[in-house]
């Protein structure tokens, strides 16, 4: 995977499969301590600190459970080559949280990717989960919440051509109204 | 990029979503579901998913369900994009680029005709 929003596509599908009703994505970007910090949480099953520890490790997992794969292990892996880190804080029973922190202008960060495309696609296809996505540029933040859209919706789904495309722009101007200057690709940006 | 979308855009969306649905008989509820594990994103499930929301925007496809499911162990086939229109059958399709879940939209989703050259046979 080349994107990290593909990464953030991954850890909230873990969240997913976890069985959560409650999904919250941070996405936070900070020019003057040069970090870029994501963070996934879910009130998700959960996991034993035993398995924690097996799903940041590619060598220990053992493949029993089917549900764990190398999604983690490779974005903790592009996460340290990168000055950065990835923990996981997980109780069961009452969810879990993923962290991911990378140095932003680090060579080899990979680029932030389609994030639009990547939120708007989980609150679409998994309509039965409320969804938060929150922003942050500096000392700015953008906040998209599902709730409301759903209660104004009622029964009509959100994958109506309309909808689909009014849904989209909302998360756009999330980020765009916290930082105009938001592309894809952006890497060496300097405030 | 796009003008900013605020709820009140969302709610003119809403009331025209209910005139169409009014306007329309109701044809039986058509499910898309796309493979989005590990396997599938990494083959890349989420520009599937994306020609497929593109598709629904830009042809005014109403009426269809899109969601998504993890892997279901078919992983060198993915991206895997299942296909149930009413009663009908369940068609999986399997390494369906952006190109061919366009084809698949409207071939199947709208006309009913299912794109043979890349089911997968269960």
């Amino acid at each position: 995977m080349r994107e990290l929003s593909l990464h953030l596509l991954d850890i909230a599908e873990n969240s997913i499969s976890a069985g959560a009703k409650n999904i919250s994505i941070v996405v936070a970007e900070d020019t003057t301590l040069d970090l870029l910090q994501m963070s996934v949480e879910d009130d998700g099953r959960g996991m034993s600190a035993e398995m924690v520890a097996q799903v940041t490790d590619p060598f220990i997992t053992t493949r029993t459970t089917r549900k764990v794969g190398l999604g983690i292990p490779l974005l903790k892996f592009a996460a340290e080559s990168c000055n950065g880190k990835l923990e996981i804080t997980s109780e069961p029973g009452k969810g879990t949280k993923l962290f991911v922190e990378f140095q932003r202008n680090h060579i080899d960060r990979m680029p932030m990717g389609d994030l639009v495309t990547t939120i708007h696609q989980l609150v679409i296809s998994n309509p039965l989960v409320h969804w938060k996505f929150e922003y942050r540029f500096n000392n700015r933040n953008g906040v998209f919440d599902d709730a409301l859209i759903k209660e104004e919706l009622g029964d009509i789904p959100m994958t109506e051509p309309d909808i689909l495309n009014c849904i989209k722009g909302m998360i756009e101007s999330t980020i765009l109204e916290i930082n105009p200057q938001f592309t894809q690709d952006t890497i060496f940006t300097q405030q | 990029m796009s003008t900013i979308k605020s709820l009140e855009d969302l709610k003119k969306a809403r009331d025209e979503a209910l005139k169409k649905r009014e306007l329309k008989a109701t044809s039986g509820a058509i499910q898309v579901i796309v493979g989005m594990g590990t396997c599938g994103i990494a083959a890349g499930a989420r520009d599937t998913m994306k020609a497929i929301l593109e598709t629904i925007e830009q042809d005014s496809i109403s009426g269809v369900i899109v969601t998504q499911t993890g892997c279901i162990g078919l992983c060198e086939k993915e991206p895997i994009v299942e296909v149930i229109v009413g009663e009908q059958p369940k068609v999986i399709y399997g390494k369906v680029s952006p190109e061919l879940a366009r084809k698949i939209m409207k071939e199947h989703v709208v006309d009913g005709k299912v794109v043979t050259s890349n089911v997968i046979q269960m």
